[in-house]
């Protein structure tokens, strides 16, 4: 059955996986690309990047972290169950390089992202370097998965349970200052990780490539909800990305406009639970 | 003397109260009861060559389906209708009136005739006892594909299913109607009303796919290679234009589409607990463009100090409905312009600067612009900004196909043969996709239109 579950895994607490059964997006899906679903009927629209399809199989991966009431419901689903909408694939497709030294780096989810851009890079011949960070040990996924399609992996967490103590974006700057060269650096995480990486990258002027996760509504263009400035000028992250050049992109206003329902998201979720304790 | 006073008068349809609209969706203009529909269609003067007929976009035969009224036969007055409109109930409330049969109208001493009204009222009669769905053609083996599930979209499906062809709607939404779902609020048209009329439309034998992306999903290509015999491009016109004035992406501002999106759509107004989609309007409200008019009405339902619309020269919309904003207490500043918006140090907007607007010199057409009036610039206080422009087509379908379907690059609006509506071989667009963003019933008359040009073409070929 269309949109059904077939597999699921916890990667990190609240952090999953689901195999969906989706023949026509795996069909036409791209690196870089995302989709749309909705969990219910009075479901939010939620953009979450692919990270895994097969044509022939026709199912596609999705990770996710279960940060609000929305992700929580679709963390709930099991094996068998339907996914009420999902659409896509969406935006443009990520530019795979050739021929270069590239720098691929993930924290926290997006670790899931970076893996899947890691993993065309390197098929495409690239050499990869990887750096995947997250909090504490636990919340590293991917690990192995990196290990294969990178040619060094570094890992990083805050607390120094797994890989070197600190923040990717040290990492970053210390390789470069002992003068490792990129020819291009793509990060994806949270706004302030991507904010940090392009500006330890601009002095250096490496090619730098985020790919960001802006709030949505209907993903193909009609209703600008993910506008973000670049260059100076309006973009619709639904459309005219998710990939922007890092050194074009307003990060305080990205980050702003990410955050803008906080407090609404905070107020389902405390509704929500409060619904699963009288339960 | 009294009588004569009745019949010069439109029999006035009742509404929900001021105060009631303010609490709640629900539908404003509540219709006519029997008795009112029938004092109302005995004003007509059954005109022997009716003007009202000729205005009507879609040319229904008006003075026949008022006489049907007359004699108490309702149904039959909704089927005379629906022989050239698939939507009465949602014309009879969102067409402008005023501008197209009702101008035509000869009652000339009197009122107009509430043609609108009338159409409603045998509409919704026919939906409530139960739509007779007419026998379509026996099957011709042909199918159609159908882009875009709007009043263009599901018009062209109806008449090619009438005629035998197999038609499939494919829409990106997750939810078929198009701008009668996302576009125009539960206050003007409930979106109970559009779901009925979308299940005549399947009762013709005509399937609705939603959630799939033409363009994305599937391509044009896609489409001819699974076998479809032609495809109609009516994806209307969606996409915001933003006014390219700094501060446009603030946080509390808001394109039309994306504030109408939360709400029609997403339900936003059922926050926290039958919707979970947010929207965050409160304190004043700035509404900046002349199509402004339902975001205004809306933002006041959702509890906000005051709404107002700057725009230039006039509100875009139905009379009535633009009266009924203004007694809900929809502000109005005309002869304005904004030049910039200014946030605060956490970049939510807080200030909309804006200009004077004065008649500058007529050119040689003997047009006058409107001109910026120096040192007439104001700023207005706004913890919500709506920016109220024109819409655009989305070239998603037509620019992700290798078949050669030309753009206008400054609209965006599909190039077509303006005989046949065909826009590439064996593919044809309508509606707003093909004039720009317009009305309803321009969609409904194009969707007519392009389902006998793809008939002769699938008939050919």
């Amino acid at each position: 059955m269309e949109n059904e579950i077939i597999f699921k895994e916890e990667l990190a607490p609240e952090v999953k996986l689901i195999k969906v059964r989706a023949p026509l997006i795996a069909r036409k899906a791209k690196t870089g690309q995302f989709v749309i679903l909705r969990v219910n009927e009075d479901g939010e629209r939620i953009p979450l990047t692919l990270i895994d399809w097969d044509p022939k199989d026709g199912t596609i991966t999705l990770v996710f972290k279960e940060a609000g009431a929305s992700t929580k419901e679709l963390g709930n689903l099991e094996v068998g169950d339907v996914i009420h909408d999902l659409v896509g694939p969406l935006g443009k497709p990520s530019e795979i390089p050739l021929h270069s030294k590239v720098c691929v780096i993930g924290r926290g989810v997006a670790i899931a992202a970076a893996y899947e851009r890691a993993k065309k890079m390197k098929e495409a011949g690239n050499n990869v370097t990887a750096i995947i960070s997250a909090r504490t040990a636990e919340q590293l996924i991917f690990k192995d998965q990196f290990r294969k399609v990178s040619d060094k992996l570094y890992i990083v967490t805050d607390d120094g349970s797994d890989g070197v103590k600190g923040y990717a974006n040290d990492l970053l700057r210390s390789l470069l200052e002992s003068g490792e060269r990129f020819d291009l650096v793509y990060a994806v995480g949270a706004a302030t990780l991507m904010k940090s990486i392009s500006e330890t990258t601009k002095p250096h002027k490496i090619k730098t490539i985020v790919s960001l996760n802006s709030l949505m509504v209907d993903g193909t263009g009609m209703c600008g909800c993910c506008r973000v400035t670049v260059a100076g000028k309006p973009m619709f992250t639904c459309v005219d990305g998710p990939d922007f050049d890092a050194h074009l992109v307003d990060f305080d206003e990205f980050r702003a406009r990410i955050h803008m329902y906080n407090e609404e998201e905070k107020l389902v979720l405390k509704i929500a639970e409060e619904c699963r304790c009288r339960s | 003397m009294q009588k004569l006073e009745v019949r010069l008068k439109q029999v006035s349809m009742p509404e929900l109260p001021v105060e009631e609209r303010l609490r709640t969706f629900n539908e404003v203009a509540l219709g006519y009861s029997e008795e009112q529909a029938l004092a109302e269609a005995a004003r007509c003067l059954q005109c022997t060559r009716p003007l009202c007929v000729e205005m009507c976009p879609l040319h229904i035969d008006i003075p026949e389906f008022i006489k049907l009224i007359r004699l108490g036969n309702y149904t039959e007055a909704a089927e005379k209708i629906r022989q050239k409109n698939c939507m009465p109930s949602v014309c009879g409330r969102v067409c402008p009136q005023e501008a197209l049969c009702a101008m035509g109208c000869k009652n000339t001493i009197g009122d107009p005739i509430n043609i609108g009204a009338l159409e409603r009222f045998v509409a919704d009669w026919e939906l409530e006892t139960g739509v007779r769905v007419p026998e379509v053609a026996p099957s011709t083996g042909k199918s159609v594909a159908v882009v875009g599930s709007g009043p263009a979209g599901l018009t062209v499906a109806t008449e090619l299913a009438k005629m035998g062809h197999h038609a499939v709607v494919f829409e990106a939404l997750h939810e078929p109607g198009g701008v009668l779902i996302y576009g125009i609020p539960e206050f003007r048209l409930p979106k109970r009303v559009v779901k009925q009329e979308i299940d005549y439309v399947k009762k013709l034998g005509v399937e609705i796919k939603t959630n799939i992306i033409v363009g994305k999903t599937l391509t044009i290509d896609d489409l001819f290679d699974e076998g479809f015999n032609a495809v109609f491009i009516g994806t209307g016109a969606g996409l915001p234009k933003l006014l390219g004035i700094p501060g446009e992406s603030l946080c509390g501002v808001y394109s039309l589409n994306e504030f109408l999106l939360r709400i029609n759509l997403m339900k936003a107004n059922l926050f926290p607990y039958k919707s979970k989609t947010p929207i965050k309007v409160r304190g004043r409200v700035a509404i900046l463009g002349a199509r402004g008019m339902d975001a205004a009405r809306a933002a006041l339902r959702l509890g906000v100090d005051e709404a107002c619309i700057f725009y230039q020269r006039k509100v875009v919309g139905r009379a009535d409905d633009i009266r009924r904003g203004l007694e809900e207490g929809v502000k109005l500043y005309p002869s304005t312009k904004p030049i910039r918006l200014i946030g605060d140090e956490k970049r939510w907007v807080k200030l909309v600067e804006l200009v004077k607007l004065k008649p500058g010199q007529p050119d040689r057409t003997g047009k006058v612009k409107l001109i910026p009036e120096p040192g007439s610039e104001f700023l207005y206080s706004a913890e919500t900004v709506i920016i109220a422009t024109e819409h655009i087509p989305n070239t998603i379908v037509a620019a992700n196909t290798t078949r050669n379907i030309k753009i206008a690059k400054k609209n965006k609006t599909i190039i077509v043969n303006q005989e046949n509506l065909e826009a590439a071989n064996g593919i044809f667009a309508g509606g707003d996709v093909v004039s720009g963003a317009a009305s309803v019933i321009k969609a409904i008359e194009a969707g007519k239109r392009a389902a006998q040009s793809i008939n002769a073409y699938i008939t050919k070929h």
